[in-house]
C-alpha cells in the first residue's frame, strides 16, 4: 500500500515560494501553490500578504530594532547613559504609540474589508470582476459540486455528466462555480493555488469560486482534519487548455457509471488508494465516473433534511458504515411538494451563508437553483 | 476591611456596623458574580434555542408542546414561591425568632415544589407524545433549556432544605442571614429566567 | 461481572499493547502508560518511605492557604507540562519522518496532536497563570487570603480531576483524536462511539467549572479585598491584569461548559445539538467553543502582560511608564476579546461582511497589544537595567512575541485567511504567541518569585542558560512552520508528500530537543537551587528591589501575610516607603489574627468529580451516582457543622514579625551590583533612592 501511495503523491507537488526560501528540488516549482498561484484569486491573496505585511513593519520594526537598543543602552553598567526614574508620562509619547497603531489598523480595516467583499468566494466571477483582474473570460462558467468524502474528493461536473475522484480538471480562462458539501464529518477544502479554502459541511452547501489564468497544476487538500486517511487527502487540480478540457470531458463519457450502489462504495471510509482497490482499477491515476443522476449532489445534501435519523450503517465515516445496504434518499420525497424538506432551519445554504448572523431560511430546492425533476 | 468609616452595609440584613457586615459584603456581592456568570449561561442556552426553533426536523413542534394552562400554572406557582420568599427576607431582617422566617420558606418550598411537579407532568407529556429529546435539534434545545431551569430550581430547593438545617441548628447568625440572603437572590434570578422561557419558548413559540 | 464496570474492558489497558503488536508505535503508547503508572507509584512511595503522608494533607491537600494553593496548582501545571513537552518532542520526530508515513500511525498521531493542545492549554497554562494569581492577588492588595478560600481549594480540585481524567486516558482506552477544539461531529458518537471523546468532555467540564469559579473568586477579591487606601488605580498592574482575566473568566468559561456539556448530551443521551442528522447543527459549536475559545486566549496572556510590567519596572529600576495607558489597554483587550471569535472560522461560508467586521474587530485588539509592547520598552529607555534570567526571557519575548503578533494581524484579514487558515502556519502563529507570550512570562515570574514563596533565589546561570535554550529552542521549532504553512502544510497532517518540508522539518525537531533540553535546564534550576538554598537564601524577603506589597514581607511570607493590614498611599507602595526612608515599619499594636480553617472539601471534590467523569466516560452508571451524591451529601453536612476560625494570637504575630524586623536591622543592604551575589539576603538598597 505504501508504494503506489508513494507514485501517485509525487504528482501533486509544491513548490517554495520564491519569497521565503532556497528551492531544494527544481523539479517541484512548476506545481502551483498559494506563492506561486495558478489563477487570480490566489495571486491577490498574495498581495494582500504582502502588503500588509508592509504595513504591519511600520509597527513591528521599531520594536525589532529599538527593543535590543534599549536593553543594551540603558544596561545598568553603562553609567553616560541617562536615568529617570521617575519618569511615566509623555503626551507626545502617549500620542504616537496610541495614534500610530490606529492609522495601521484604520487603513488595515478599510484594506480587508474591500479585500473581503473583493474576492468572497460565493461570488461568481463575472465580466466586471474580470475586468478588475485584468484577465479573460472565455466561455460560461463551469459547475462543479464537490463533495467531501473520507478521505478523498469527489468532483462533480454535472453539466458534463461525469465525476472524478483523485484529480480536479478545470478549464482556463473559464470561471469556476463550486458548491461544497460533505457526506460525513466536517471537511475543508482548500485549493492554495487557486482560491484557499471554505469549508464543507453535511447537510448544507457552502461555494467557491475561482479561475486558473494559465495553464498548470496545483493540489487540492482537506484542512480540517477527518480521521486517519486525512494526510492523503491530497489530489492534483489541473488547469488545463480549452481544447483539452473538452477532450478530457468527451473522453471520460466511457468511464463507469457512479450509480447509488457505486456511490455508496466510493463513500465509504477509505483513502484513494483504497477505492481504487475497490473499483478494481490499476495504476495511481484518479478515478472517473458517468454521472447518471444528475441530482447527486442534491440527493447526498437531502441525506441529512429527511427529518429521520440516520443509522449509522447508513452513515458514511461511521465505524459500522455498510456501503451493501446504505442509500441516498429520494429527492422528491424529500422536497415533497412546495420543495422543502421536513428538516429545515440551521441545516440550510442560507444559514451557512449567514453565519451566525443569518437569519436561517430553509434549504429549498429554489435556493439550490434546482428543479425536483432536473 | 477597606471601609474606616463605619456603615451599614446591609441594612437588608439588619447584621448593623461590624465586621460581619464587611463580610457578608463581600459574600453576597460574590454571588451576584455568579448569578452573572449563570446569566451567560442560560443566555447561551437561550441562543442555541433561537437557532434551533426551526429544527424540527418533522418532529413536534412548539405548537404541539405548548400547554398554556400548565405553564400558567408553573408561572403562578414560581412567582409565589419568589413572594413568599421575599417575606422570608422580610421577617429575617424584622423579628429576631427563626419560626417565621422558616414558616414563609417553607411556603416558598412547597410552591417551587409544586411547580417542580407541574413541570415534570409536562415532561411526561411530551415523552408521551413522542416529543422527546432525541426526536431533533429543536426538541434538544427545548428540553435542554427547560431542564437546565428546572435543574436550578431543584438544586434550589435542596439549599431551601440545608438552609432550614442550618437555621434549626445555629439560628439566625449573621452567617446565616447572609446565606439567605444569597438563596433569596438565586430564587428571584430563576423567576426572571423563567419569564424568559414561557415568553420566548412557550409564548413566542405559539404566537 | 461486565457490567460493575460499565463498557470498560480488559482489552482497554494500554499497558500491555506493546507486547501484543510490538512497533514503535505500541511503544510508545505503552512507554506512556508505564511512565504515568510508574510515576504515580514512585510517588506514592516516596511519601510512603519519607512518612511524610500527614505533612502532605495537612500542610498542602487540606490548606486553606491562597499561597499553598497557588504553589499546588504550579507543580500540577509542571506535572502536565512535562507530559505535554514529551508529547511534542514525539510529534516532532513523528513529522522529521512524515514524508509519506512517519513512525507512528495516523491514530496515535491524532491522539498526540489533541492531547497535547488540551493538556497544553487546560491544564499547563491555565494552572500556571492560576498558579500566580493565586500566590499574587492577596500580598499585591494587601489581604490575607482570598475572599472565598474554601472555593479556591475547591477550585484546585476540580482542575485537578480534569487533569487527572487526561492522564487516565493514557492507561486506560484512548484520547479523542479531533484536537483540542474537538470538532464535531467528528467526536460525535456516530463517529467516535469510543471512550476518547467523553475524557476530553468530562475533563474539559469538570476543569471548567474549577477556572470559572477561579475567576469569581479573584474578581471578589480584587473588588472587596484591598487594603484601605489602595484605589483601583494605585493596584500593582498584575491585579489589573488579573482583574481582567478574572473577568474573562467568568464570563468567557460559561460557553465552554455549554459546548461540552451539549456535546455530552449529543455523547450520552442522544440528543441532536451538533449531530449531522435531525436538525443538529456544528456550526453552533464553533461558535460556542471560540466565544470561549478567543477569550481564553487573553485570560492566558493578561497575567502575563502583568508580570511582564512588573519585571521591567524592577529590574530597569524605574516607574513603569504609562501606568494608565497599560490598565486602558488591558480592559480594551479584555471587552474586545469578546467580540472576535468568529475569525476562528472565516472560512465557514458566512458573508464578507460579517468576516470584514470580524477581521476589523481582531486588528483593533492588536492597537492595545502594541500599546503594551511600546510601554514596557519606554519603561525600560532610561533605566538601569540588570541582566537577571527575566530580562533574558524579556529580550526574547520582545522579538519573538512581536513576530507572534505580526502573523496575528496578517490572520485577521480574511482575504489571506482563506489561504494559512487550519495550516502549519497557525500552529506556528499561536504557539509564537503563547510561548514567549506567556510561558516566557511564567518562567521570568518564576526566577521572581520563587524567592518570596520559598526563601531562596534560583540560580542565575542556570537559569540564564535555560532561558537562552527556551529563546533557541522556540525560534527553531517554529519559526520554520510559518514557511510549510504558506506551501499549503494543513495543520494536524500526520504525513506529507512534498519533499521540500524535509529541511524544514528536521529544524524543527532539531529545535524540539533543544526545547526539550531547556525543559531539563529548568528542572535543573530547580535542583541546583535547592542544593544550594543556603548560599542563595534571601529570607528578608526583597531580593529584586521590589516594588509591590509582596516584596515587604519576610521570605516565605507568614501564613497571614501581614502581621497588619498595610494602608496604601500610591502606586508601588513599597518603592516609595523605601525612597522616603521608611520601610519595615514597626506596627503599632498587634492584634489576634483570625484565619479560615483547614478543610478537605477540595480533596472531596476531586475524588467525586474524578469519579464521576471517569463513570460518565465508561458508562459506569452507579459510580456516576454515588460520585455524585456522595459529594453533595459531604457537601451539606459541611454546612450544617460550625468552622470556627483559626485564630492566631497577637502575641505570636508580634513574636514573628519582630524576629524578622530584628534581622532586617542587623543586615546591611546590598546594592544591585550584588544582586545575584551571595551577599544579597533580600534586604535591598533601592537604586531609586540613591538617584532621588
Amino acid at each position: 500500500m505504501q508504494s503506489p501511495r508513494r507514485s501517485r503523491l509525487r504528482a501533486c507537488r509544491a513548490p517554495l515560494g520564491a519569497l521565503l526560501a532556497i528551492v531544494p528540488a527544481a523539479a517541484w516549482a512548476d506545481i502551483a501553490n498559494f506563492l506561486d498561484p495558478l489563477g487570480p484569486i490566489a495571486r491577490f491573496q498574495r498581495l494582500e500578504l504582502i502588503w500588509a505585511s508592509v504595513l504591519i513593519l511600520i509597527a513591528v520594526l521599531p520594536v525589532l530594532v529599538g527593543a535590543p537598543w534599549i536593553l543594551w543602552r540603558y544596561r545598568r553598567s553603562n553609567r553616560d547613559a541617562g536615568y529617570a526614574p521617575g519618569w511615566s508620562f509623555n503626551t507626545r509619547l502617549e500620542i504616537a504609540m496610541w495614534g500610530v497603531p490606529v492609522l495601521i489598523v484604520i487603513a488595515l480595516g478599510i484594506w480587508l474589508t474591500q479585500a473581503t467583499v473583493r474576492i468572497d468566494p460565493y461570488r461568481e466571477i463575472d465580466l466586471e470582476m474580470a475586468e478588475g483582474f485584468d484577465i479573460r473570460l472565455e466561455g460560461p462558467p463551469v459547475a462543479i459540486d464537490t463533495v467531501g468524502l473520507d478521505w478523498k474528493w469527489l468532483h462533480i461536473y454535472p453539466d458534463e455528466g461525469i465525476a472524478t475522484v483523485g484529480e480536479l480538471v478545470v478549464p482556463v480562462d473559464r470561471p469556476v462555480t463550486m458548491r461544497l458539501t460533505t457526506d460525513t464529518v466536517m471537511q475543508s477544502f482548500m485549493a492554495p493555488g487557486l482560491a484557499g479554502q471554505i469549508y464543507a459541511m453535511p447537510g448544507m452547501v457552502t461555494r467557491l469560486n475561482f479561475i486558473a489564468d494559465r495553464v498548470g497544476e496545483t493540489f487540492a487538500e482537506n484542512t480540517q482534519y477527518n480521521g486517519p486517511g486525512f494526510a492523503e487527502q491530497r489530489s492534483p487540480v489541473r488547469a488545463v487548455p480549452r481544447d483539452e478540457y473538452i477532450l478530457w470531458t468527451a473522453a471520460a463519457t466511457g468511464a463507469p457509471p457512479l450509480d447509488e450502489r457505486a456511490y455508496a462504495r466510493l463513500a465509504a471510509s477509505g483513502t484513494l488508494d483504497e477505492a481504487r482497490e475497490a473499483f478494481g482499477q490499476e495504476g495511481d491515476g484518479p478515478l472517473v465516473f458517468t454521472l447518471p443522476d444528475r441530482r447527486l449532489f442534491l440527493r447526498i445534501v437531502a441525506r441529512y433534511v429527511t427529518g429521520e435519523a440516520i443509522a449509522p450503517e447508513n452513515q458514511p465515516g461511521s465505524p459500522v458504515y455498510d456501503p451493501e445496504t446504505a442509500s441516498l434518499p429520494d429527492i422528491a420525497v424529500v422536497f415533497g411538494e412546495n420543495g422543502r424538506p421536513p428538516s429545515t432551519g440551521p441545516a440550510s445554504d442560507a444559514f451557512a451563508q449567514g453565519g451566525i448572523c443569518g437569519a436561517p431560511a430553509a434549504l429549498t430546492i429554489a435556493n439550490l437553483g434546482e428543479l425536483p425533476d432536473g | 476591611m477597606s471601609n474606616a468609616k463605619p456603615m451599614n452595609a446591609h441594612p437588608g440584613m439588619n447584621l448593623g456596623y461590624g465586621e460581619g457586615a464587611h463580610d457578608a459584603e463581600v459574600k453576597v456581592f460574590g454571588f451576584w458574580v455568579f448569578l452573572m456568570s449563570d446569566l451567560v449561561t442560560f443566555g447561551l442556552v437561550f441562543a442555541i434555542f433561537g437557532t434551533m426553533v426551526e429544527a424540527t426536523a418533522g418532529g413536534p413542534g412548539p405548537r404541539e408542546v405548548t400547554n398554556l394552562h400548565s405553564v400558567a400554572i408553573q408561572t403562578a406557582l414560581l412567582l409565589g414561591s419568589s413572594f413568599a420568599f421575599s417575606w422570608a427576607s422580610l421577617s429575617m431582617k424584622y423579628h429576631e425568632g427563626r419560626w417565621r422566617t422558616l414558616f414563609y420558606l417553607s411556603f416558598a418550598a412547597t410552591s417551587a415544589l409544586g411547580f417542580l411537579i407541574i413541570e415534570f407532568l409536562d415532561f411526561r407529556h411530551w415523552i408521551e407524545i413522542g416529543a422527546v429529546p432525541q426526536r431533533s435539534g429543536y426538541l434538544s434545545a427545548l428540553w435542554a433549556l427547560v431542564g437546565l431551569h428546572g435543574l436550578h430550581v431543584a438544586a434550589g430547593l435542596l439549599w431551601v432544605g440545608a438552609m432550614t438545617a442550618q437555621i434549626l441548628i445555629f439560628g439566625l447568625t449573621d452567617d446565616i442571614k447572609s446565606r439567605v440572603t444569597r438563596l433569596g437572590l438565586y430564587w428571584h434570578f430563576l423567576d426572571i429566567v423563567w419569564v424568559g422561557i414561557f415568553s420566548m419558548v412557550f409564548l413566542a413559540g405559539i404566537a | 461481572m461486565d457490567n460493575i464496570f460499565g463498557r470498560l474492558t480488559w482489552a482497554d489497558v494500554t499497558l500491555f499493547e506493546v507486547f501484543k503488536d510490538p512497533s514503535i508505535d505500541t511503544a510508545v503508547a505503552s512507554a506512556a502508560a508505564w511512565i504515568a503508572v510508574l510515576g504515580a507509584v514512585a510517588v506514592v512511595a516516596l511519601l510512603t518511605f519519607t512518612r511524610r503522608w500527614g505533612w502532605l494533607w495537612r500542610e498542602w491537600l487540606t490548606s486553606v492557604d491562597h499561597k499553598k494553593i497557588g504553589i499546588m496548582y504550579m507543580v500540577l501545571g509542571f506535572v502536565m507540562f512535562a507530559r505535554g513537552i514529551f508529547e511534542g518532542v514525539v510529534m516532532r520526530t513523528h513529522q522529521a519522518t512524515a514524508l509519506d508515513g512517519g513512525i507512528l500511525t495516523p491514530h496515535h498521531w491524532a491522539e498526540l496532536f489533541s492531547t497535547h493542545g488540551t493538556v497544553m492549554i487546560f491544564f499547563v497554562a491555565m494552572p500556571f497563570i492560576t498558579g500566580f494569581m493565586n500566590y499574587l492577588i492577596p500580598l499585591q492588595i494587601g489581604a490575607r487570603d482570598m475572599a472565598f478560600p474554601m472555593l479556591n481549594q475547591i477550585s484546585l480540585g476540580l482542575t485537578a480531576a480534569g487533569a487527572a481524567l487526561v492522564m487516565i486516558s493514557l492507561v486506560l482506552g484512548v484520547f479523542e483524536t479531533g484536537g483540542w477544539t474537538a470538532y464535531p461531529p467528528f467526536t460525535g458518537a456516530a463517529f467516535d462511539p469510543g471512550p476518547g471523546p467523553d475524557y476530553w468532555v468530562w475533563a474539559i467540564v469538570i476543569s471548567g467549572f474549577g477556572s470559572m469559579f477561579s475567576g469569581m473568586n479573584f474578581a471578589v477579591t480584587i473588588y472587596k479585598m484591598r487594603a484601605p487606601g489602595m484605589k483601583y488605580l494605585h493596584m500593582p498592574v498584575f491585579c489589573w491584569t488579573a482583574l481582567c482575566t478574572s473577568i474573562l473568566l467568568t464570563f468567557a468559561l460559561p460557553p465552554l461548559t455549554v459546548a461540552g456539556l451539549m456535546q455530552g448530551l449529543d455523547r450520552l443521551a442522544g440528543f441532536h445539538f451538533f449531530t449531522n442528522d435531525l436538525g443538529g447543527n456544528m456550526m453552533n459549536y464553533a461558535n460556542l467553543f471560540w466565544m470561549f475559545g478567543h477569550p481564553e486566549v487573553y485570560i492566558l496572556i493578561l497575567p502575563a502582560y502583568g508580570i511582564y510590567s512588573e519585571l521591567t519596572s524592577t529590574f530597569a529600576a524605574k516607574q513603569l511608564y504609562g501606568y494608565t495607558s497599560l490598565v486602558w489597554a488591558t480592559m480594551s483587550i479584555a471587552v474586545i476579546s469578546f467580540c472576535v471569535w468568529l475569525h476562528h472560522f472565516f472560512t465557514m461560508g458566512q458573508s464578507p461582511t460579517i468576516n470584514a467586521a470580524f477581521g476589523i474587530a481582531t486588528a483593533i485588539i492588536a492597537v492595545p497589544t502594541g500599546v503594551k509592547v511600546y510601554v514596557w520598552m519606554a519603561t525600560l529607555w532610561r533605566g538601569r537595567i540588570r541582566f537577571t534570567t527575566p530580562i533574558v526571557y524579556m529580550a526574547g519575548f520582545f522579538i519573538l512575541f512581536t513576530i507572534g503578533g505580526f502573523s496575528g494581524i496578517i490572520l485577521a484579514n480574511p482575504a489571506i485567511n482563506y489561504q494559512v487558515h487550519n495550516t502549519q502556519f497557525i500552529v506556528a502563529h499561536f504557539h509564537n504567541v503563547l510561548l514567549p507570550g506567556m510561558l516566557f512570562a511564567i518562567f521570568a515570574g518564576i526566577h521572581i518569585w520563587f524567592p518570596k514563596a520559598f526563601g531562596f533565589r534560583l540560580h542565575e546561570t542556570w537559569g540564564k542558560v535555560t532561558a537562552a535554550l527556551w529563546i533557541a529552542g522556540f525560534s527553531m521549532t517554529f519559526l520554520p512552520l510559518y514557511v510549510v504553512g504558506l506551501m499549503g502544510y494543513p495543520r494536524r497532517s500526520s504525513a506529507y508528500d512534498n519533499p521540500e518540508f524535509v529541511p524544514y522539518m528536521i529544524v524543527t525537531l532539531l529545535g524540539a530537543f533543544v526545547l526539550l533540553t531547556a525543559f531539563a535546564g529548568l528542572v535543573g534550576t530547580f535542583v541546583v537551587s535547592i542544593r544550594n538554598r543556603r548560599d542563595l537564601a534571601v529570607p528578608l524577603g526583597d531580593p529584586w528591589d521590589g516594588r509591590t506589597l509582596e516584596w515587604a514581607t519576610p521570605a516565605p511570607p507568614p501564613h497571614w501575610n501581614f502581621p497588619v493590614i498595610p494602608q496604601v498611599r500610591a502606586r508601588d507602595a513599597f518603592a516609595l516607603e523605601k525612597v522616603e526612608g521608611r520601610p519595615y515599619v514597626v506596627p503599632e499594636e498587634y492584634r489576634d489574627i483570625h484565619l479560615p480553617p483547614s478543610t478537605m472539601a477540595g480533596v472531596m471534590c476531586f475524588l467525586a468529580t474524578t469519579g464521576l467523569g471517569f463513570a460518565l466516560t465508561w458508562w459506569i452508571w452507579w459510580l456516576a451516582a454515588l460520585s455524585a451524591v456522595s459529594v453533595l451529601i459531604w457537601l451539606i453536612g459541611h454546612s450544617l457543622r460550625d468552622h470556627p476560625h483559626v485564630v492566631i494570637p497577637a502575641k505570636e504575630v508580634h513574636r514573628s514579625n519582630q524576629a524578622w524586623i530584628e534581622a532586617i536591622d542587623l543586615a546591611t543592604p546590598v546594592d544591585r551590583d550584588h544582586e545575584t551575589k551571595r551577599m544579597n539576603r533580600g534586604f535591598a538598597a533601592t537604586d531609586m533612592a540613591e538617584a532621588t
